[in-house]
This record gives structure tokens, C-alpha cells and sequence, in this order.
């Protein structure tokens, strides 16, 4: 189509017919006022006897407190770990433990609202989310990965395959019920036993699979989840008696870990950060390159490691994809994140809003055109409106910068070249999405980006069965399918 | 593409649509929570879009006569239920039709063009057009030619409704795709395209004889060319899906992709309306419920 002036031509979202308020219940919940440490199948105060607030980001109400881990209770639940690894995991026959894991797969699934519940309430995502997308792919990842375990034979055919031991695990809050299931699965199938260190931000479900890991009967250390900060986290982390590390979370903190077991025998895995290039060619569906744009950069308010957070639009479709993007994004329903209807939830953290609120003023500060949806945000709690930048250059920092907010930085290009160069001239590599209606396109664009994961026509898929991680400083080794077995197991002639 | 509509637009390019994200796109907008007023705003909001249909060999002037009392007074015994916004019917029965509806709101359309099949010379059709509008037919409902479509005939497709749109004079014209003949949702994009760029004032999925009828995939492929449309011209195109919307619960879920794809333009009886005839009695039923908290029995509404 030849270009022609869109001029004004804007649809009026502001209708007469609104959506009212359809909160989903959180009668049937069951939060205790203070969660202690789960240590060898109890749950233990800590020897500090110190406890943290967890609080609801979009209303910063206290929901609970929880235990503060510190060097002391690491050590017992690595020795606990430990313990339970020597007497019972490692002998016990691999369909066993698959048993207990289809268990703790099956229990999620029954608790699954209540799951969604606290997911929202303690991280702010919306309901829709944490109902439709966390909750079952975390039970999801346990069915998978239950199969694994008397199976892990003919990962390696030929060939010993052995456990190694005692794993430590940090998971980040942007999907915490999720990112624990991604741990604890592949560790257990493989005949580990695990530490994992929820974030300090979002512990409640964490501390709640630990409850049904207790009903489950799993024997007891096979599992400890302990809460705490970045000092919990570093314990764990130095810890002599840890045979394998696997964190997820920043770049920065995944540099410093790779430092400081650098010249010990621990393996480990890093999933860090990412700032992918979502690229929509002249042929593509534009309706649905749109979704896939908002579904890329606003999914989780934009927490997301693998976000879609650099777009680039090729030059001939570049005006119609804007000028629909922004008409989109006034129908972005933003705010309570228990109602239903709610797109966009609430940023995770103070620290996390004013973040993106310093990327904000960067990307104007560097002349950047920023553009809002004109959605009216609570006044309490820790809301952000969905952002967007057009004339931004490769070196703006809000093109180079995780940003892990609501924040799309817009690009130009012209040929095919050009993208693939510009998608790749960045720390990181991590994802990627391609949206064009030529098969061939896709092939030759997907095998020339350097990234874990790249979608073609689709975005934030995932799926157990399918690996997922980092190429240059996205991170090392992979999680999910068969590829994620491997990081947990050794294996030998 | 040439902005001028006198030179033929090439209709071998139209947009490409993906029907795995159309379909991801309706699931998660069938996910809206419609409740309380909300609920009761739309409920009413859909019945007065209702064009109560009737297209049966059988039909006579004692059944359009039933139709179109239920169309002005669809439930009177409750208080603030909106008449239906038109009655569908035959050529030859909508001078009928209009004499009762003398006097109210309720406008009358007519099917045309050979409907459903289309399967005639452009005279013949022309002819009954003109036949439905001196009847006295405020809108027609003409079919596309999906043959000649399926043939990629489109230049033939958009001459015939220029020619239908030129004899309906005032009335409006509604030009049924028959999406359920067109098979890909490429097809019915650029179906969508040629008939707005022919002049039609609304766009319809069906005729409501062919399965599938009104799908919300399809009706969304329809927005969005709508959308563009008016993003390009202006001009503000209507939309009609047709057939197998019996519910209420779907009615609503047609409205969010609706409120969510068009907004507040399109919100209303000129803009949009269902083809469905149980529609209505469902509406009505969700409608008491919501006023008085009670469901009635089915032998409350009346049955036409």
C-alpha cells in the first residue's frame, strides 16, 4: 500500500460501555502471618530469629513476614540437602521418584486458584496471567519432567548417566511459582537434592510449594526452600558442599557468581538478562504483528527476560504499525491486578518502579519521543502506564539497557541485513521474534540472530518440553526439554 | 495503491492475516469479565442492535406481521427494554412489514440479489433490488458473487455491488460475504476490502444458510478492515455477523471485540447489528434476570 497521511484518524476507545470491576475472590486463600524456613520436611524458624515483610505491590499492604535466612541456616539446609541426597534420593529407583513428583504435579493443579491468588497478590502480575500462564506451566514443567526421571538413559544413549549431588538454586521474582517449578523439576528428575532461594520480593508461593511438597510426603531435605536477600543468596552461592549452581536473575549478579565459584567444581547454569529485537517485516500480518508486539513488550508489565523490548519496524509499514500500536495500547486495561480484566498489573517493586521511571528520563534525556497510553493508574501501589519510544538510535541506552518494565524502544530498518546486524550488536542474547507472511524469511532470519529462543509469528511461548536460555550475556546452559536434564547430571563411558 | 477510487484498486494484495493470532487474539477477549450494570448495559445495547431476521420459503404476511410487533415491543411488561433495530425479510414481503412498523424506529431490510446463492444475471438482481427499495426497504442485504470471488474475478465482484450500492439509491447497503464459502480469513480480508472500496455501508459475515455462519474470528478479520478502511478514508463502515449468535454470553463476547477493536463509534444500531431471530429472546431472558435476580421461564417471552 502506498503511504498516505493517517492524519488524525484515531479510534475513540473512551466508550460509554465500560467493563465493571470483576475481582476474582480471595476468600478461599490461606496466608499465614509469617512464613519460617523450610528446612529437611519442617518448616523452622531462623537462628537470627529475623523476619522480612512481603507485601502487595499494588496496594504496598503487609501480606506476610518471612524468615530471613542466614549463613547458619544455609548450612543445615545443605547439610539437610546433603543428607537426604547420600541416604535416600540418590538410591532410591528413578520411577520412585518420578511418583512423587507426577504427586507435587497434580497438587498444583488442584490448588491452582489458590496458586494464582498469591502469585498476584505478592507480585502484582495480572490474574489473567498467573491463572491462564504461570500456574499451569509450573505443573506443566512437573508432569514433564516427572516422565524424565526413569527415562534419563536414553538422553545419553550408551552411555552412564549420573546425578551430582547437592544443587543450589536462586530464582528471580517476575515469575516466582514458575521459575521454582523450572529449578526443582529438572534437579529432581535427575536424582538431586536442592537449596532454592526464592526472591525476596515474591517468596509466598515458593513457601506454599513447600507445603505441598510436605503433604506430598517427598522425603524429607530432598527439597529446603529458604527465604532472604542477596546475602542468602551469596551463602548459598559459596557454599563448599554445593555440587551445582542454577540462577536466574540479572546479569550483573550472574557475572559476580560466575566470579566467585570460578576454580571450584560446582557446575552451574545462568539465565540472566535480555533486550531482544522484535522484528515485523513489510509482509506481515500487521493486525497480529501488533499483538505480538504488545504481547512481547507488556506481558508481565514487561518483567520478562525474554521481552520484546526493541522494535524494529521495517521503514515501508513503520507509520501503520505505530499508528496501530498506539491505538492499541489505549485498550490496555491497567490497575488492579486480582481483576480479571486487567492487562497490566502492578510493577513488582518500589526499587523496580523507579528504575523504569530513570530509563524514562534517559530515553527523553537522549531525545527520545516518548509516547503513553492515556489509561488512568491507582494512585496507591506501584503502577507504570505502557511506554513507548520512536527516535531512538542504536546507541540511545534505552535501546542497549535491560529496562524490565513496560518500555518499548522503536527502530527503523531497511533490509534484511541491516536488521539481523542491528539484532545482534548487543550484549545480550536471549530471544527474538520474527514476523513475516515468507517461510523462507524466517529461516534465513532465525539462523543468522544470535539468541536462545527466536519466535516466528508468535511470542512468549513457552513450553516444558522446549529449551530455553542465553547465547553472549543472557547466559549459560539451557533449561526445559532434554537440554535441561543436562545441566543436573553427569555423564560417563 | 491509488488513492482515486475511479481507478481500479488491485485486489490480489490484500493484507495477509494470521489466523493462529486471530485465534489467540478472540480467546483471550472472550476472557473479559462482563458483570453487574456492565452486563445490563450491554444486554440492552445488543437487543436494540438486533436484526430480527426471517428467511423461510414458508414465511407469510401472518408471520412478518408477529415479527415485527415483537421487533417494536419486545418484552413491554419490563421497564426500559429498547426495540430491536430492524426486521429482515423477503422482497415481497417488506411492504407488509412496513406498514406495521409505520410510525417506530424499527427499520426494514431485505435480502437481494438472488439471496442466498446469488446465482443470477446482474439484471435480475439489479431488478429486485429495485423492487425491494420501491417496496419501501430502508436497507438491502445483497449477496457477493463467491464463484466469481473463488475465481478471482474480483473486478466482476466489485462492479456488481457498485451497480446494487447505485440502485439502492437511500436505502443502505449491506453486502453479505458468505464467509463460510470463502474458506481462508485471507479470503474474507479481501472479500471485506472489495466490498467497502464498492460502496458498501455495511459489511455482513452471512446469509445464515451456509455452515459455518458468524464466527468471532471472521467478525474480527472484518473490524480490522473496517479499521483500516477508516484509517485510510475516513469513512466509517458498519458491520453485521450473521447467523449462529443464539446466546446472550456470545452476543457479549462480540461486543468487547467490538468495544475493543472499533470503540465507541461502532457501539451502536447504525454502526453494528447481530442477524440472529432466538437472539433476542435470549437477551430478554438475561435481561429480566439481571433486573429482578430471577430466572423466568422460557413462557414468559414470546415466541414469533
Amino acid at each position: 500500500m502506498a503511504k498516505k497521511k493517517l492524519k488524525n484518524v484515531k479510534v475513540n476507545f473512551d466508550t460509554n460501555w465500560k467493563y465493571a470491576p470483576a475481582p476474582e475472590s480471595k476468600d478461599h486463600i490461606l496466608l499465614k502471618n509469617r512464613y519460617d524456613l523450610f528446612i529437611n520436611g519442617e518448616f523452622v524458624a531462623p537462628k537470627s530469629g529475623k523476619y522480612f515483610d512481603t507485601i502487595n505491590p499494588a496496594n504496598e499492604t503487609k501480606l506476610a513476614e518471612v524468615a530471613d535466612a542466614d549463613t547458619y541456616d544455609v548450612n543445615r539446609s545443605v547439610a539437610a540437602a546433603r543428607n537426604a541426597y547420600e541416604k535416600v534420593w540418590s538410591k532410591m529407583p528413578a520411577k520412585e521418584r518420578g511418583k512423587y513428583m507426577f504427586r507435587i504435579a497434580r497438587a498444583i493443579q488442584e490448588r491452582a486458584r489458590e496458586f494464582a491468588v498469591i502469585e498476584t497478590l505478592d507480585g502484582g502480575k495480572p490474574i489473567r496471567e498467573s491463572r491462564d500462564i504461570d500456574v499451569p506451566l509450573a505443573a506443566a514443567h512437573f508432569f514433564y519432567y516427572a516422565g524424565w526421571a526413569d527415562k534419563l538413559d536414553y538422553a545419553a544413549p550408551g552411555k552412564k548417566v549420573r546425578s551430582l549431588g547437592v544443587a543450589g538454586q536462586i530464582i528471580p521474582w517476575n515469575f516466582p511459582l514458575l521459575m521454582a517449578a523450572w529449578k526443582i523439576a529438572p534437579a529432581l528428575a535427575a536424582g538431586n537434592t536442592v537449596v532454592l532461594k526464592p526472591a525476596e520480593t515474591t517468596p509466598l508461593t515458593a513457601l506454599k510449594l513447600a507445603e505441598i511438597i510436605q503433604e506430598s510426603g517427598l522425603p524429607e531435605g530432598v527439597v529446603n526452600i529458604i527465604t532472604g536477600a542477596g546475602t542468602t543468596g551469596a551463602a548459598l552461592v559459596n557454599h563448599p558442599d554445593i555440587n551445582k549452581i542454577a540462577f536466574t536473575g540479572s546479569t550483573d549478579v550472574g557475572k559476580m557468581i560466575q566470579k566467585s565459584i570460578a576454580g571450584t567444581n560446582k557446575k552451574y547454569t545462568l539465565e540472566l538478562g535480555g533486550k531482544a529485537a522484535n522484528i515485523i517485516f513489510e509482509d506481515a500480518a500487521i493486525d497480529q504483528a501488533v499483538e505480538g508486539i504488545v504481547n512481547g513488550i507488556f506481558f508481565n508489565q514487561g518483567h520478562v527476560c525474554c521481552a520484546g523490548s526493541r522494535l524494529f519496524v521495517q521503514e515501508s509499514v513503520a507509520d501503520i504499525v505505530i499508528h496501530k500500536l498506539k491505538d492499541r495500547m489505549e485498550t490496555l486495561i491497567v490497575g488492579d491486578p486480582l481483576d480479571k480484566n486487567t492487562d497490566i498489573g502492578a510493577i513488582n517493586s518500589k526499587d523496580q518502579l523507579n528504575k523504569i521511571k530513570q530509563y524514562i528520563k534517559i530515553g527523553i534525556n537522549e531525545g527520545g519521543e516518548c509516547y503513553q497510553s492515556s489509561c488512568a493508574i491507582p494512585s496507591k501501589g506501584f503502577f507504570h502506564r505502557p511506554t513507548l519510544f520512536t527516535n531512538v538510535g542504536q546507541s540511545s541506552r534505552i535501546v542497549q539497557e535491560e529496562i524490565f518494565g513496560p518500555v518499548l524502544a522503536i527502530q527503523t530498518f531497511r533490509t534484511v541485513e541491516e536488521v539481523i546486524e542491528k539484532a545482534n550488536n548487543i550484549p545480550y542474547g536471549l530471544s527474538g521474534g520474527v514476523w513475516t507472511d515468507k517461510g523462507s524469511k524466517i529461516f534465513k532470519v532465525t539462523s543468522q540472530i544470535r539468541a536462545g529462543v527466536i519466535w516466528a509469528n508468535t511470542y512468549n511461548k513457552f513450553d516444558p518440553t522446549s529449551p530455553f536460555g542465553g547465547y553472549k550475556e543472557s547466559g549459560i546452559g539451557r533449561e526445559g526439554g532434554m537440554h535441561g536434564v543436562m545441566p543436573y547430571v553427569e555423564i560417563s563411558n | 495503491m491509488n488513492n482515486s477510487l475511479s481507478i481500479a484498486y488491485d485486489f490480489r494484495h490484500a493484507p495477509s492475516i494470521d489466523q493462529v493470532g486471530v485465534e489467540e487474539r478472540i480467546s483471550r477477549l472472550s476472557k473479559r469479565s462482563i458483570k453487574k450494570e456492565s452486563k445490563l448495559a450491554a444486554l440492552k445495547l445488543a437487543l436494540s442492535m438486533v436484526d430480527l431476521t426471517t428467511l423461510e420459503a414458508r414465511d407469510t404476511p401472518g408471520k412478518v406481521r408477529q415479527l415485527c410487533v415483537k421487533a417494536m415491543h419486545p418484552h413491554d411488561s419490563v421497564s426500559g427494554i429498547p426495540s430491536v433495530a430492524a426486521v429482515c425479510v423477503y422482497p415481497n414481503l417488506v411492504r407488509v412489514a412496513k406498514e406495521i412498523l409505520k410510525g417506530s424506529k424499527v427499520k426494514v431490510a431485505a435480502v437481494s440479489t438472488a439471496f442466498p446463492s446469488g446465482m443470477s444475471t446482474r439484471k435480475v438482481k439489479l431488478e429486485e433490488t429495485r423492487y425491494a427499495v420501491n417496496e419501501g426497504a430502508d436497507e438491502i442485504d445483497m449477496v457477493i458473487s463467491r464463484g466469481k470471488f473463488l475465481r478471482g474475478e474480483y473486478n466482476f465482484v466489485f462492479d456488481e455491488i457498485a451497480a446494487v450500492k447505485e440502485t439502492c439509491g437511500l436505502a443502505h447497503l449491506k453486502v453479505i460475504l458468505e464467509t463460510g464459502e470463502l474458506s481462508t480469513l485471507d479470503n474474507v480480508r479481501r472479500a471485506s476490502n472489495i466490498a467497502m472500496e464498492a460502496g458498501a455501508d455495511f459489511i455482513k459475515t452471512s446469509t445464515g444458510k451456509i455452515q459455518p455462519t458468524a464466527t468471532l474470528p471472521v467478525t474480527l478479520v472484518m473490524f480490522e478492515a473496517i479499521r483500516d478502511f477508516y484509517y485510510r478514508t475516513g469513512k466509517k463502515i458498519g458491520m453485521k455477523p450473521a447467523g449462529g449468535i443464539a446466546t446472550a454470553k456470545l452476543a457479549l463476547n462480540y461486543l468487547v471485540v467490538l468495544r475493543e477493536t472499533l470503540g465507541q463509534d461502532w457501539l451502536n444500531a447504525d454502526m453494528f447489528r447481530f442477524g440472529a431471530s432466538s437472539l433476542a429472546n435470549d437477551l430478554l431472558m438475561q435481561i429480566v434476570k439481571e433486573q429482578t435476580g430471577t430466572y423466568q421461564c422460557i413462557d414468559y417471552f414470546s415466541k414469533d
